[in-house]
């Protein structure tokens, strides 16, 4: 036994060092309980300690999430995760920078800071638990919804076409495009590993079934017709067209895995010179003296 | 009643006003002259009118006065409108070939310049503004070399054939003047002062540097943009992330992300920004992570006038986002004051871990100051506040983030610090940062949080001083305004006292807290109080009224886009001393 030597192995980081200090509230059997665990698998899987994780959400039932996991949380306002989670990477790149929200967050309200965050191609890893409904309102249509559906906003049925999250985002310039499904944990956690190593915008469009409102889109509808691009030896995800044609796929096959993944576009902290003396929370704040001269002397 | 000098250029946009505008503000400036400057214009990139007013002379220029001393106008328009602002003792230097002159009044000299024959200016449409600048200088009496060298400075990237064109216009204006022109009877004093020239959103962005701001984020939107172009165009240099957001909200929410992260974060927008950003101010106040919001305000409501100024959005302000909430609230009182409060304020918002709002105005966000460079300070106090910015090396006691204590104040951990991982939210929490809004709510829970964060309100009350009554005690009226009327204000007492009628003042400049006692305490004995802003309803004399019960004896009011001269100010104290009235609106003369 190597008893005297010096050096001990750094304690492995474990399950229980991701578990949040209280139990998510979820209704028994939803979808999220199975995403939460796949990001703590992930996370856990890379080896990455907590305390360099900031897990930002905006509002709703997946929004809870910062709660149910021990990281840096934040929990802030309804469609604005990506913008708070860009300002807080761009502050401190050093942190691994999770953005976790569902599809009426992401898509609905938040679409906007969406589409701009991925074009960006800001280093963060976003998560979304789409159920295809609004849950903590109980249950309006949401911009996933498909048409037809009958909600307590649209009694009658939704007459509004869904978008399809996957294809905007492969329209928008995101660099790590994938879906998963909250019933094949092992094959989730291996995306989100993906997307968490992947240097620029990773998105990940997770299917979480509500298991109180939607009682369309279920783990029984979806199991079935889930196939993975993975098993297809054929399927090249550098091929953005590929992508764009698989994207919009939706029926009886609804295929799920990484759909593209590009490695060539600088991330935007990576793009920003002023970052080079590195991250913005460590950087000097004051101006120096000669600096602060010049400034003066352009308005003499 | 301190010496001055007012020119005013006016023509259409893309004629060139602004040019000339930079070249009598270094001129002036460098020969120790105090100036203040202002831009009549409107939302349009070509055409319309834009009328510049450069004031100068040996002491400190708070305004920019009642009337012109020299007009150049550069189109027939101009000289139709604006002739009247010359005063005896004035000249009008224009084109003789294109402007024909209007009436002026007694004494004012009119100075036509025969351009086609002084110079070809076919090549250069702006030739006739060198000419009238050049002509201009002889009859302030300052020697050609200061015009040379500024000529020279202002076409430095141009080529040489350029300058050496312009110099010759200007050579030619001056010596067409001196022959044929009578010079101004006052010539421009020179001092050993110098001074610096800015406007007031570089100096809130350069006030924002120095207080280190290392995030900055934006929209563009009039007339808060020129704080994002001076960052923008000097973010390397000091080492700020810059970044144009999608929107308002993004901007906000975006500088509250990199405030958590914990640096300095700032943002600066107009009204329908501001709108934009409310729920990001609950966010701030609830999740206790401080930003300096900055609000130019511009004539509203919604688009409203987008070029032109107001004090209108004070209500928008005070009520930003649901909910209560600490928060600061300062109004700078001039251009140097814009750059003097960034650090003040973002010391109180980082040490109560609230939102602080800039509240400026279009007069000086776009408005033009000399300032002397010592008072541009980038070595000003920074106070961080309560901050854990390193993990130290023993062990510590759990962490709360929110912890109750009873400055309301607890102390932020700075995220990546082993050890101290907690949730920020702005959903009601308890002292560990675990929400207590869906099934845990607990009523003690949230009496407490409130109170806590409330708490703040008193330490933010004791950091800031109380306003202060300047003039003479015992006045006949005393003016009470906020932020930028202040310069216009204090003109106006000098004039009235002038005029036999002692004036005093007292100007705000911290909205909130308000230290409300305190300022009725220095009106109890008040003669005639009269409150002057640039609003419709007297927004902050309602304010003031609910904080107070405090109700001045009158009210002088403008809405119409355009700042206060001092005459109306005067003319309005005159009318309400005599009786006539407790609320003037004085009528804005010029239409621009």
């Amino acid at each position: 036994m190597a008893t005297d030597t010096a050096v001990v192995a750094p304690k492995a980081i474990s399950m229980a060092d991701y578990k949040g200090r209280v139990d998510p509230d979820w209704c028994p059997g939803c979808g999220d309980f199975g995403v939460l665990a796949a990001v703590q698998k992930a996370l856990v899987e890379l080896q990455i300690p907590k305390h360099e994780v900031a897990t930002i959400s905006g509002i709703g039932c997946s929004s809870n999430f910062p709660g149910f996991i021990e990281t840096y949380g934040m929990h802030t306002l309804h469609g604005r995760a990506l913008p708070v989670a860009t300002g807080m990477k761009l502050a401190n790149h050093a942190m691994t920078v999770l953005v976790t929200g569902g599809d009426g967050d992401g898509f609905g309200i938040g679409c906007g800071h969406f589409v701009h965050a991925m074009r960006r191609n800001v280093d963060l890893t976003y998560i979304v638990m789409d159920n295809q409904i609004y849950g903590l309102t109980t249950g309006q249509t949401s911009p996933t919804s498909r048409i037809g559906m009958k909600t307590k906003s649209m009694p009658y049925g939704n007459i509004e076409s869904p978008l399809s999250p996957v294809a905007l985002a492969l329209a928008a310039g995101a660099t790590f495009v994938a879906r998963g499904f909250s019933g094949d944990q092992k094959h989730l956690t291996e995306l989100l590993k993906r997307g968490i190593e992947h240097k620029g915008f990773s998105f990940i469009d997770v299917f979480s079934p509500c298991v109180t409102y939607n009682h369309d889109n279920t783990f029984q509808w979806f199991r079935p017709r889930v196939k993975k691009l993975e098993d297809n030896p054929d399927y090249d995800a550098g091929d953005w067209n590929a992508a764009m044609e698989k994207s919009v796929i939706w029926g009886e096959e609804i295929p799920i895995g990484k759909f593209f993944e590009r490695t060539d576009l600088p991330t935007l902290h990576g793009a920003e010179p002023v970052l080079n003396a590195g991250p913005l929370v460590h950087q000097n704040n004051r101006i120096p003296a000669d600096v602060a001269k010049t400034f003066i002397e352009e308005l003499m | 009643m301190n010496q001055s000098f007012a020119v005013g250029i006016g023509g259409a946009a893309g004629q060139g006003v602004a040019t000339p505008g930079d070249i009598f503000a270094k001129i002036f400036s460098r020969r120790g002259l105090h100036l203040n400057a202002y831009n009549a214009y409107q939302s349009i990139i070509r055409g319309g009118h834009t009328f510049l007013t450069v004031r100068t002379g040996p002491q400190k220029i708070s305004n920019t006065g009642d009337h012109l001393d020299l007009l150049i106008p550069l189109n027939q328009d101009t000289m139709d409108r604006h002739l009247r602002l010359l005063t005896a003792g004035g000249a009008c230097l224009y084109n003789a070939d294109l402007i024909q002159p209007g009436s002026a009044a007694a004494g004012v000299q009119l100075c036509p310049m025969p351009v086609s024959k002084m110079a070809d200016i076919t090549r250069n449409k702006v030739g006739q503004n060198t000419l009238a600048i050049g002509a201009s200088l002889s009859l302030m009496g300052i020697g050609f070399p200061a015009l040379e060298s500024v000529l020279v400075e202002q076409f430095r990237k141009k080529e040489q054939a350029v300058i050496d064109e312009n110099v010759s216009l200007a050579r030619a204006g001056y010596d067409y003047a001196t022959q044929n022109f009578k010079p101004f009877a006052w010539p421009l004093p020179m001092t050993e002062a110098r001074y610096a020239v800015l406007s007031g959103n570089a100096a809130m962005a350069m006030g924002g540097a120095a207080a280190g701001v290392k995030f900055y984020s934006a929209y563009p939107m009039s007339p808060a943009t020129g704080v994002l172009h001076w960052m923008a165009a000097h973010a390397r240099k000091a080492q700020i992330m810059v970044r144009q957001v999608e929107d308002e909200i993004g901007v906000v929410t975006m500088a509250i992300g990199a405030a958590h992260a914990g640096v300095r974060a700032m943002c600066a927008t107009s009204g329908g920004g501001f709108a934009l950003m409310s729920e990001g101010m609950g966010l701030s106040a609830q999740a206790e992570i401080p930003i300096v919001v900055i609000d130019c305000q511009r004539a509203g409501p919604s688009t409203g006038v987008p070029t032109k100024t107001e004090q209108g959005d004070l209500w928008q302000m005070l009520g930003a986002g649901f909910g209560d909430y600490p928060k600061v609230i300062a109004a700078p009182l001039d251009i140097a004051d814009c750059f003097k409060l960034i650090p003040e304020i973002f010391n109180i918002t980082d040490r109560f871990q609230c939102p602080g709002i800039v509240l400026c105005d279009l007069l000086l966000s776009e408005g033009r100051l000399s300032v002397d460079p010592k008072e541009l300070d980038f070595a000003p106090v920074i106070d961080r506040g309560e901050m854990i910015a390193s993990n130290g090396t023993g062990d510590h006691e759990p962490y709360k983030r929110y912890k109750i204590t009873e400055s309301g104040v607890s102390p932020r951990a700075i995220p990546g610090l082993p050890g101290y991982t907690h949730v920020v939210s702005s959903d009601e929490h308890d002292e560990d940062g675990v929400l207590i809004s869906d099934e845990y709510t607990n009523a003690g829970k949230r009496r407490a949080m409130m109170e806590k964060r409330m708490r703040k309100v008193d330490g933010i009350a004791a950091s800031v001083p109380p306003p202060e009554l300047h003039g003479p005690a015992n006045a006949d009226v005393t003016l009470i305004g906020w932020g930028s009327t202040y310069g216009v204000i204090e003109e106006a007492c000098e004039l009235l006292r002038e005029a036999g009628i002692s004036a005093n003042y007292l100007i705000v400049r911290w909205l909130v807290p308000l230290h409300g006692d305190a300022i009725v305490d220095l009106l109890r004995d008040a003669r005639h109080t009269i409150i002057v802003e640039n609003n419709f309803s007297g927004q902050f004399a309602r304010y003031l009224r609910s904080e107070t019960s405090f109700v001045p004896d009158g009210n002088i009011r403008k809405y119409d886009g355009e700042p206060f001269a001092p005459h109306h100010i005067v003319e309005a104290v005159k009318e309400q001393l005599a009786g006539k009235t407790k609320l003037s609106v004085p009528a804005h003369e010029i239409m621009v």
